[in-house]
C-alpha cells in the first residue's frame, strides 16, 4: 500500500511521463455497469482490473465504465481499445479471464479470440 | 444481488447515468433499533411524476437498448422482503433521493458486502463527480469526500492504480462485524 507521500513521487513520475503520451494514445478499457453488469459480476471485474494494472505498473491505462449497451447476457464485458489496433469486446468476463487478458492482450497486444463477443 | 453494496453501485449508476455533479451517500446502521437505512442523493436530471410513478416497474425504463429497467425494481423487491421498503423522491431539473430500508436482522437481508469496492469503482471512471459518503454504524460516524482526497493526492486521478489502492483502503471503516 503506498503512502500519500509515496504518491507524491507517483505524481512526479507521471507528469514526467505526461508529455509522451496525448489521451488518445492511451489504451482504453470500458466494463459494462448496468444493472446486468452488476448482478453478472462487474464490480469484480474492475477491482480484479485496477489490481493487475498496479501490480503491473501500468500507469495510463483509461478504466471508465458504461450502461446496458443490449448484450445482457453477455456482461460481464469489457472492451478494450489500443491504439493503432482498434476496440475488442469481450462477454462474460472474470477475474481470472480478466489478468489473462490484461497479460496477453493489452501488455503484449495478442487478444484473447476465445472469449471475444462476436 | 448478493450484497447491500450492489444495489449501492447500481443506484449510484443510475445517478451518473442522470448526469449527476454531486452525490450525497448516506447510511445508517444500528442493530440496537434494528435497522438499515441508505439514501443516495442527486443533483441530475431528476424524473417527472409519470416517470416517478413508474420507476419501480420493471417495464419503465428510459433505455433504448432492453425493454426492462430492473435496478429500482429489484431494491424495491429485497427492501420489502426485509421488513422496510422502497421511496423515491425526485424533482425534474433539480435531482433524486432514493431511499431504501431494511430490518437489520432480517434473515432474508443480504449482507452490506464489500461497499469500499462498490464507491472505489463507481469512483474510477468519475473524475468529475463529487461524492460524498456519511456512513453511521453502531453509533460509530465515518466520513468521505471525493474531493478533499483528490484534493490531498495532489491532482493524481482515481484511473493511478496504486491511488486506486490507497482510496479502497480509505474507504474500509473499521468495526467491520
Ligand atoms: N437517479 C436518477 N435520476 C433520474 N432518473 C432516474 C434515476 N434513477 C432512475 N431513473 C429513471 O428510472 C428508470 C428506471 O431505473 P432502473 O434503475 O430501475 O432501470 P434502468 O437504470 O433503466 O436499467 P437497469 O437498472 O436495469 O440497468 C431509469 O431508466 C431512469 O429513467
Ligand atoms: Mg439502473
Amino acid at each position: 500500500m503506498a503512502s500519500l507521500e509515496e504518491l507524491q513521487k507517483i505524481k512526479a513520475e507521471t507528469l514526467e511521463k505526461m508529455g509522451v503520451r496525448e489521451a488518445q494514445d492511451k489504451i482504453k478499457i470500458v466494463v459494462g455497469m448496468g444493472t446486468c453488469g452488476i448482478a453478472a459480476g462487474a464490480r469484480e471485474v474492475v477491482l480484479t482490473i485496477m489490481d493487475e494494472l498496479a501490480k503491473r505498473k501500468l500507469n495510463d491505462v483509461v478504466v471508465s465504465q458504461t450502461g446496458c449497451i443490449g448484450m445482457c447476457a453477455q456482461e460481464p464485458l469489457v472492451e478494450i481499445s489500443i491504439p493503432g489496433s482498434g476496440k475488442v469486446l469481450y462477454g462474460k468476463m472474470d477475474p481470472m479471464k480478466c489478468r489473462q487478458v490484461i497479460a496477453q492482450h493489452v501488455v503484449n497486444g495478442i487478444p484473447v479470440s476465445e472469449w471475444l463477443v462476436k | 444481488m448478493e450484497e447491500l453494496s450492489l444495489h449501492i453501485l447500481d443506484i449510484l449508476e443510475n445517478a451518473r447515468e442522470a448526469g449527476a455533479t454531486k452525490i450525497l451517500l448516506w447510511i445508517r446502521e444500528s442493530r440496537q433499533e434494528d435497522v438499515l437505512k441508505f439514501k443516495i442523493i442527486d443533483n441530475g436530471r431528476g424524473m417527472g411524476k409519470e416517470m416517478l410513478q413508474k420507476a419501480c416497474d420493471p417495464f419503465a425504463t428510459t433505455r433504448r437498448t432492453r425493454k426492462v429497467g430492473l435496478g429500482l425494481a429489484m431494491l424495491k423487491a429485497t427492501a420489502e422482503a426485509c421488513g422496510g421498503g422502497l421511496r423515491l423522491v425526485s424533482c425534474p431539473g433539480k435531482g433524486t433521493r432514493v431511499e431504501a430500508s431494511f430490518q437489520y436482522s432480517h434473515v432474508d437481508r443480504p449482507p452490506m458486502g464489500n461497499l469500499a469496492g462498490s464507491i472505489g469503482v463507481f469512483l474510477v471512471g468519475t473524475q468529475s463527480i463529487h461524492l460524498r459518503y456519511i456512513h453511521r454504524k453502531n453509533g460509530k460516524r465515518f466520513v468521505f469526500d471525493s474531493k478533499a482526497f483528490l484534493k490531498q493526492a495532489g491532482g493524481l486521478s482515481f484511473q493511478e492504480p496504486r491511488l486506486f489502492a490507497l482510496l479502497l483502503n480509505s474507504l474500509e471503516i473499521e468495526d467491520k462485524d
